[in-house]
């Protein structure tokens, strides 16, 4: 095949979606965020929602978002994303509102925001990129990195009597009545994105039911701030993050999953992936 | 309904005017001594009527930024609070005033600091006026004096907080938000509609990509070359500000010898002194700043100017004293008078503080 | 005319309501009115006052420490207020509780024993009422017309049907005044 071959319209296979600006990311390679990032575009595209759509974005590694999506945005102060969705859906009820958050700002300054968020019902989508630590400001401890393991504020290994416990939030948010979709989902195989964006597509569809917060976490490596290459930490994520923090729904249209039901259960049983890497 | 005398206090009538001139969203906080103004919408009930969104949110912290937010997409929106709970808010403030972006939020002020007590002060004057939050930024301050001025602040807050596209803050307190008296409320206004807010604030984030081209709001600008334009810019609105925006009132200053400067339930306070001054015929006026940023440095070197002395009565250890003393540049000497923690000045004090300063 | 009042006792005996009739009787007489409540925990079952100002002008300061008129409910009232009743103002009180009476030789001092009325009654709620009643026969700031449309501005309309019972509680008051100590 020739270039000129190659370029012909017939052959495209892929490409960028519009809703996609013409930017280069910052984000590391082997990082999630750009991923989830042309996800949420493609379905924005999709759902052809680019004209009545904001997005909101956080302070962490995605604080930038705004520079990537063609759609308006709102940068919200540390942690408040929740708070700023809920102002625009209320006051622009027949816009599509997201939020994007990572694990820093979601689960620890704005863990107040989120819950209220998610127990008032707000008729938002809610992005969640759980990475277990602060990526953005050089590797410190987050309030959902794994008990054991190193950071540069914990580089001792996370020691749960002095630093806490390993944060399930989106657990916890699932149990709130003004949820109507909680997911995990992982994008780190062709064959786990593609099913993330089934599932943030039915987060950005449950808008038109006005049912609650459909939230959608997607964990993710941060692989220079393990420290790891990006095969390395996708292989210690999956070997690691993902036995206490397993993929799969855990509410949909309302109701709780079997499973999720099953699993909550456990949660007073000590948790092995912990233990070991505590041992370490 | 036209416009219609009510009885009402100071916070409802916040309350009431946001709904009349067709405020979009309050977001709010309980605490004292503010909670009737969330009371009084969600008792009146705007989102049945006008469409007005009320909610009663988590925090200050959530408030705030839901105001930001808000105002974000082009929408009238305001909070309301008490010191301690305005302090919470001024990490947003800084946020909103970064983004340039227009927004209304009032302190009823309470004595401090910390949590202090709930009883009236005006001890907060530093916090709104000088920035409060980070960064170079301030708030277009207005000082209620009266239940009326509550009411009439509410619109003219949003005018201003529209023209300059910054924050203003109504600075209340603990008397003026408790005090019922007679307000003259105007008629229903209606909201904007979303196609006079595309067409009018094309800065709003309104999801409809404006012109075709997306829109950020956000007050981040990491380059530092692009990080001063964007001050500069908001510091030449400052000063447009200054020149065109400075409001008082002048009571009895044309035969007067010595000067009473005071904003708020002070100034009401030095009224009735004044009229106990006069009575045993010291000739003082009143200067009321009723912008307490901007300053009516203007008015206050000009009338001030022609003073043999002049007291600043506040309800604080003396701030605003402060902007009395530039404006004069000094020329004139300014002293102090005030009770605070919460302790509101009596009329014959402040008379006493008088006669001593004219001895 | 400025006629600068306080009205103090224990929260619950309808302070601020009387204090709010009586202000918007004000109103409806085209008067400049001021109505400034103490708040607070102070409001929690402890004492409760509320500063009344009716004039023709408009109003200085809605906060004074110095009064024409005080009207007293309860002795921690009379222990603060008695004093700050201007030369040749008024001073009324209900006897019910009061263990120190007022002293005072230069202002003028009724009582209105409104507690046993409205009990011996069997309407402890219009207490507040019969108060207001005593005041309005020594000082009749307002017209009983201006007083029953104020009670119909501040009273909600399910209430209606009870403005003639606070009517006649205001007219039993009147006839309960007795002077204490006049000028």
């Amino acid at each position: 095949m020739t270039r000129e071959d190659i370029i012909k319209p017939e052959n495209l296979v892929y490409k960028r979606t519009s809703v996609l600006k013409d930017a280069t990311m910052h984000y590391c390679p082997g990082c999630g965020h750009g991923t989830v990032h042309r996800i949420i575009a493609e379905v924005i595209e999709e759902m052809g929602i680019q004209d009545n759509v904001v997005g909101i974005s956080p302070v962490g590694c995605s604080v930038l978002a705004y520079n990537y999506f063609d759609v308006d945005f709102v940068e919200a102060a540390h942690g408040r994303a929740p708070a700023c969705a809920s102002a625009i859906k209320r006051l622009r009820p027949e816009t599509f509102v997201f939020s994007y958050q990572g694990d820093g700002d979601l689960a620890s300054i704005g863990c107040a925001e989120v819950m209220h968020a998610c127990n008032r019902g707000e008729n938002i989508t809610m992005i969640f990129i759980n990475n277990g630590i602060y990526g953005m400001t050089g590797g410190q401890m987050a309030p959902t990195t794994l008990e054991g393991m190193e950071t540069v504020t914990c580089p001792y290994g996370r020691d749960p009597e002095i630093m806490g416990h390993t944060m399930r939030l989106t657990e916890a948010l699932a149990q709130l009545p003004g949820t109507y979709y909680v997911t995990r989902q992982a994008v780190y195989t062709p064959a786990l994105a593609r099913k993330c964006k089934k599932a943030i597509r039915q987060a950005f569809e449950n808008q038109k039911l006005n049912k609650g917060v459909s939230f959608v976490e997607v964990t993710s490596n941060c692989n220079s701030g393990w420290k790891m290459t990006a095969v390395q930490a996708n292989k210690w994520m999956e070997e690691n993050t993902l036995k206490y923090f397993p993929l799969g729904d855990m509410k949909v249209n309302g109701k709780f999953d079997p499973k999720f039901i099953e699993r909550i259960a456990t949660f007073d049983q000590p948790n092995e992936t912990l233990y070991s890497l505590r041992k370490k | 309904m036209a416009k219609e005398l009510k009885l009402m206090k100071g916070n409802q009538a916040i309350a009431e005017a946001a709904i009349r001139m067709g405020c979009d969203g309050y977001f709010g906080y309980p605490i004292t001594p503010q909670s009737e103004v969330l009371e009084h919408l969600m008792a009146e009930r705007p989102y049945l009527t006008t469409g007005m969104v009320v909610l009663q949110a988590e925090s200050e912290l959530a408030s705030i930024n839901m105001v930001y937010a808000g105002a974000s997409t082009g929408k009238r929106v305001m909070t309301s609070s008490s010191s301690p709970g305005f302090s919470l808010m001024q990490e947003g403030l800084s946020y909103i005033a970064g983004a340039e972006l227009p927004a209304l939020c009032v302190n009823v002020v309470r004595g401090g600091p910390g949590l202090g007590t709930i009883q009236p002060s005006q001890s907060d004057y530093f916090q709104t006026t000088k920035g409060g939050g980070h960064g170079d930024y301030r708030l277009i301050t207005l000082a209620p004096a009266s239940v009326q001025e509550m009411y009439d602040f509410v619109e003219l807050g949003f005018d201003l907080a529209f023209k300059y596209r910054n924050p203003a803050a109504i600075l209340s307190d603990g008397v003026i938000g408790q005090v019922m008296e007679k307000v003259m409320v105007d008629d229903y206004k209606p909201r904007w509609t979303n196609e006079y807010i595309e067409e009018h604030c094309p800065w709003a984030a309104t999801g409809h990509r404006a012109g075709g081209k997306s829109t950020i709001v956000t007050s981040l600008e990491l380059e530092a070359l692009k990080q001063e334009a964007i001050n500069e810019r908001i510091q030449a609105k400052y000063r447009k500000c200054e020149e065109e925006d400075a409001r008082h009132e002048a009571i009895q200053c044309d035969d007067a010898e010595y000067l009473f400067v005071a904003y708020g339930s002070a100034a009401r306070i030095c009224m009735k002194a004044m009229e106990l001054a006069r009575a045993e015929g010291i000739k003082v006026g009143l200067v009321r700043p009723i912008t307490l940023w901007p300053f009516p440095t203007k008015a206050v070197a000009e009338i001030g100017g022609r003073m043999k002395k002049i007291l600043s009565v506040e309800m604080n250890a003396g701030q605003m004293i402060e902007d009395v003393k530039l404006a004069v540049n000094c020329n004139v000497p300014v002293e102090h008078y005030g009770r605070y923690g919460g302790v509101i000045p009596t009329p014959v004090e402040i008379f006493e503080a008088l006669k001593k300063m004219v001895k | 005319m400025t006629e600068e009042i306080i009205i103090a006792g224990f929260g619950g005996q309808g302070v601020l309501s009387m204090g709010k009739i009586l202000a918007y009787a004000g109103i409806m007489q085209d008067k400049e009115v001021s109505w400034l409540p103490s708040y607070g925990p102070e409001m929690r079952g402890g004492t409760s006052n509320v500063t009344v100002i009716l004039s023709d002008e408009r109003i200085c300061s809605p906060y004074l420490n110095q009064f024409d008129t005080a009207i007293i409910l309860n002795q921690q009232s009379m222990d603060k207020f008695e004093s700050s009743v201007k030369p040749g103002g008024l001073l009324i009180y209900d006897p019910n509780g009061i263990t120190h009476h007022p002293t005072r030789k230069d202002i003028n001092i009724y009582q209105v024993a409104a507690a046993d009325k409205a009990s011996e009654l069997g309407i402890s709620k219009l207490f507040n009422m019969i108060v207001l009643g005593g005041f309005l026969k020594v000082k009749p700031l307002v017209t009983p017309e201006m007083l029953h449309k104020g009670l119909e501005k501040s009273l909600p309309e399910r209430h209606h049907h009870l403005i003639p019972k606070n009517e006649e509680a205001v007219e039993i008051g009147k006839g309960l005044l007795k002077p204490y100590h006049t000028l």
